[in-house]
């Protein structure tokens, strides 16, 4: 399993690149995409999904 | 580079393109000084840190501008009068920019400013995000900076909760001014303000949140007094929520050694679209901001002349001119003459001795009016320290508190521009009345008749007497003047 951005949403700030402990966050074109292969939902890392718990947005990273 | 034009064109009015030079070149559109900011009343070593930073110094914000890039837009924090969605280039509020920029760009828009506005001295990364959670981007940029202009002062702003990890870095780098915004000290009410903060791979929330934060700032705010930075400490006013409290927040933060303490007004709208806007949190008036502002005083000074500025605004305080450099405008490539900032640095030590030399005067004016009471009066400023703007251009004004004791700043009233294209609308007329609360007097390089009478039916006397002159002078001459005619006789009390 893995998260996605829903871009419509996105504010672009860069947090959760900043805290993915994978780098599966990258910014592409004009907003940031999570690669579903390197995603783990922060399993083995962390009791949360880093992405979500810095985004300023609420579901604004979800699961795929 | 760009031509320097002398402050003296700002005594008089010439043409609208010869203003728009004077202005862009000179001074700031505020005479917000007071002789406690001076050299004579702080160590040697401060002033020299404070002299040319227009937020840290009242009497520098006559001459010097900042410029602050958007290139750390990562926060840490969530709080109840920010929403990261919404922005807007014509809203002038903390926290709002239109473009973000990576180091690199932000090297090249501060070199074309520092070439284009010579009184550039500051360079800031106030938002939107956090400067120094969002660490590795604020580094890269002050050192790229650093080593094109030596001499510009970095300073930087930060909510705290990353602050006790980087405080070391931030004093290698020579930083020496931070800004933290500390809203309370008590977690019940920080509660209120913050939903939730992130911190060592967790979202917190509540009570439990607001301790972790306020505990770092407050730690935050003790190492980087020891290393000799000098702190500002942002407070949002909250009416109903951390007003009354705020008093508590001077006491403790001055005690830990903070320089300066900027007391700002929620800005608080439902278009915003932030929690304090949706649930209808209003601000507070100005009336009310300057009542907390005489309690507190003493030890730590208070900011009084804040605009609360863009996280992407260039220029002097109350302008911003950061439309003009936006990346599209930049050349691809951009190299620094610092031939333009020293020569104005050469201008404002002159400018400097003759203003201090006129508040000087104005001071011994005032000592000779004896009994009168405190009043307070609004003058229209485009820069310089001047009375020299027409009251319908005037898109703020400068309050001032003046008694026998000297003439001190109260802070800026923004108000809506009265005069569009010659045309005075009633309606913000009254706008411009209700802004001017409390004030007894309106002091301008000129206005209208009809102006004049509306003003006067709301109790404010206008006048274009003082035209041109130095603030501080034309607002002790209009106070000698309204004590002569007081002693003349209770005229409009006992009138009919």
């Amino acid at each position: 399993m893995a998260y996605k951005i829903i871009k419509s949403q996105c504010t672009v700030c860069g947090a959760c690149e900043f805290e993915c402990p994978n780098a599966a966050i990258k910014f592409k074109g004009d907003t940031y995409i999570i690669d579903a292969d390197k995603c783990t939902e922060c399993e083995g890392h962390f009791d949360a999904p880093q992405c979500v718990a810095v985004c300023p947005v609420e579901n604004t990273c979800v699961p795929v | 580079m760009a031509q320097l034009i002398s402050l003296d064109s700002l005594k008089a009015p010439t043409s609208a393109r010869d203003m728009r030079a004077a202005i862009s070149t000179t001074g700031c559109t505020s005479g917000a000084c007071g002789s406690s900011e001076g050299p004579d009343d702080m160590p040697a070593e401060i002033w020299e840190k404070v002299k040319d930073h227009p937020c840290y110094s009242e009497e520098a914000h006559h001459y010097f501008a900042r410029m602050h890039v958007a290139v750390a837009p990562a926060c840490n924090i969530q709080c109840h009068y920010c929403n990261r969605k919404y922005d807007c280039a014509n809203e002038s509020r903390p926290g709002v920019v239109s473009e973000r920029l990576t180091p690199d760009e932000a090297v090249r828009k501060v070199i074309a400013v520092a070439n284009e506005v010579p009184q550039l001295s500051v360079l800031g990364i106030a938002g939107p995000g956090d400067a120094v959670y969002d660490w590795a981007k604020t580094k890269a940029t002050f050192e790229a900076v650093a080593k094109e202009i030596p001499d510009i002062k970095l300073c930087l702003s930060t909510n705290g909760l990353a602050l006790p990890e980087h405080v070391d870095e931030i004093a290698e780098m020579a930083v020496d001014h931070v800004t933290i915004t500390i809203n309370t000290v008590d977690p019940e009410i920080g509660a209120q303000i913050y939903p939730w903060i992130f911190h060592q791979h967790r979202r917190w929330t509540g009570v439990e949140a607001a301790t972790i934060l306020l505990e770092r700032q407050m730690r935050g705010l003790e190492m980087l007094v020891a290393r000799g930075i000098l702190v500002k400490v942002n407070s949002v006013m909250i009416p109903g929520i951390n007003d009354e409290h705020l008093v508590e927040v001077n006491r403790v933060v001055k005690e830990k050694g903070a320089f300066l303490h900027n007391i700002m007004p929620l800005i608080s709208d439902a278009s915003h679209g932030t929690h304090f806007g949706l649930t209808g949190q209003r601000g507070p008036r100005p009336m009310e901001v300057k009542a907390l502002q005489d309690r507190l005083g003493g030890g730590t000074k208070l900011m009084r002349h804040c605009r609360q500025c863009r996280a992407d605004a260039v220029g002097i305080l109350g302008e911003d001119r950061g439309q003009e450099f936006t990346l599209d405008q930049l050349p691809e490539t951009v190299t620094y003459d610092p031939a333009a900032r020293e020569e104005y640095r050469a201008l404002v030590a002159h400018e400097r001795g003759e203003h201090g030399a006129s508040r000087e005067a104005a001071e011994a004016e005032l000592r000779s009016v004896e009994k009168a009471p405190a009043r307070l009066v609004a003058v229209a400023s485009r820069g310089g320290g001047r009375i020299n703007q027409h009251f319908g251009h005037a898109t703020e004004f400068l309050v001032f508190e003046v008694s026998s004791a000297g003439v001190t700043f109260v802070g800026p009233r923004k108000v809506e521009q009265y005069c569009q294209g010659g045309f005075g609308e009633a309606d913000t007329l009254a706008a411009v009345i209700d802004a001017l609360e409390g004030v007894s007097a309106v002091l301008v390089a000129k206005i209208g008749e009809g102006p004049t009478k509306k003003l006067a039916a709301a109790g404010i006397s206008a006048s274009d007497a003082q035209a041109y002159e130095w603030i501080e002078a034309g607002i002790a001459a209009w106070y000698a003047a309204e004590f002569a005619a007081d002693q003349g006789g209770p005229a409009i009390a006992n009138a009919g």
